[in-house]
């Protein structure tokens, strides 16, 4: 239980998905413009990641780790399907993402009305594969832990794009030299955040 | 060759390197520009497996673009996109080990990098595969370019070597010189690229916001 609770909060603050991997920076950095939208985006990754995170951790359990097929046949013990996970991956991502959307619309159409527009785009992002192959290299115990760490990386990511978010807005009126205006100051912006998150880097729990 | 390289294939091939950038100006495929170029060497092979992936699968969607459903199609992509990446990062495991330990994830990662989608999306479904080559390459040396400047200048500031070779001569230290550790964190290559982009739009002033 307390491996839980500090893989949560870890995943959180010291293995922030922005500010320490840079992963779903290509949509971090689209749809930061303004707040309510980047919490819609937000919950979106948090939703498809607790999905398909745990998912991805039976399916490389029990099928593509080297002799993770025994319960089939003993004489599969020397198997290692390890090469089939980008692909089988990125497929249970991809089809995830369609039924969630599907599911969504069917059950819950004002939700669909805000989070709708996001689903497809989070089919590519960069954090959703990576949550799966940081789990592929972790070896996590059992699912809660993979599901936990799920749920952690995809409240750092809303932390960190709701934060950003919330300066942009502010930044709109400050007196920015041209070429820098938009993207180069958002990076700088993005960097210094991440200064700041290293703070956390310290951290044992 | 003539035929080849006519003025619009130029123009497909020349574009991204500079003035349509997948990095500085489409904002396209960020996440692994920062995370791997903290050296210069891991930085220089990802550019080579990315150009190498974007080439071959635009030619692979291109001769395929008429046969693709439309609904279906971001998972046909993603398929052949994986496919690719499987067979570099085995291709990497078997040739490059020490690097491939580096890029980790990362190689994985390209799957879902956003430089492929977007060139398939908006590139190769509409056009011959000859060309589609040609873009997939130009944006990949787009991208290399970008990663290796980032990759020098961590390197040589935050260890005073490239590619593992010391540069920066012993005497400096013994004066006092010290390498910058922050370099070597994350968050310095993002500042190095806002510096990058912001060189970028003071030469080309159509692409200031």
């Amino acid at each position: 239980m307390e491996n839980i609770a500090s893989i949560f909060v870890k995943s959180i603050f010291v293995d922030n998905m922005i500010f320490a991997y840079f992963l779903g920076m290509c949509s971090y950095l689209a749809v930061s413009k303004n707040v309510k939208t980047s919490i819609g985006l937000g919950i979106a990754v948090i939703f498809v990641l607790t999905i398909t995170l745990p998912i991805n951790y039976l399916l490389q359990v029990h099928v593509l780790k080297e002799g993770a097929l025994t319960w089939l046949s003993p004489s599969l013990a020397n198997l290692d399907l390890s090469y089939l996970a980008f692909i089988l991956f990125i497929a249970v991502i991809a089809a995830m993402t369609q039924l969630v959307e599907m599911a969504i619309e069917k059950f819950t159409p004002s939700l669909y009305a805000s989070l709708g527009i996001f689903l497809p785009l989070i089919a590519v992002n960069c954090a959703i594969m990576g949550g799966s192959l940081f789990m592929q290299q972790r070896n996590f115990n059992n699912v809660a832990e993979a599901t936990s760490y799920a749920l952690g990386s995809g409240v750092g990511w809303l932390l960190a794009i709701v934060g950003l978010a919330a300066i942009r807005e502010k930044m709109e009126y400050s007196n920015v030299p041209a070429p820098l205006r938009g993207l180069g100051i958002t990076f700088i912006t993005v960097a210094l955040m991440a200064i700041a998150f290293l703070s956390f880097s310290g951290l044992k729990i | 060759m003539a035929k080849l390289f006519s003025e619009k294939t130029k123009q497909v091939f020349l574009g991204p390197l500079s003035k349509n950038n997948p990095i500085a100006v489409q904002v396209l495929g960020i996440c692994s520009a920062l995370a791997v170029t903290a050296n210069l060497k891991p930085a220089l092979v990802m550019g080579i497996s990315v150009t190498v992936i974007v080439a071959f699968s635009n030619v692979i969607i291109s001769l395929l673009r008429n046969t693709i459903p439309n609904r279906i199609r971001i998972i046909v992509q993603l398929v052949v996109v994986a496919a690719l990446v499987t067979v570099v990062s085995e291709f990497l495991k078997a040739y490059a080990y020490d690097v491939s330990v580096k890029l980790s994830v990362y190689i994985g990662l390209i799957i879902t990098n956003c430089i492929l989608m977007g060139r398939l999306e908006a590139f190769a479904m509409a056009n011959k595969p000859w060309e589609s080559f040609v873009d997939g390459l130009g944006n990949g040396f787009g991208y290399a370019v970008i990663l290796v400047v980032v990759g020098f200048f961590r390197e040589l500031l935050g260890a005073g070597s490239l590619l593992g070779f010391r540069i920066i001569p012993q005497s400096f230290y013994d004066a006092g010189y010290m390498n910058n550790g922050l370099m070597m964190m994350p968050p310095m290559a993002l500042i190095i690229l806002a510096c990058i982009i912001w060189w970028h739009r003071s030469k080309n002033k159509e692409l200031q916001e």
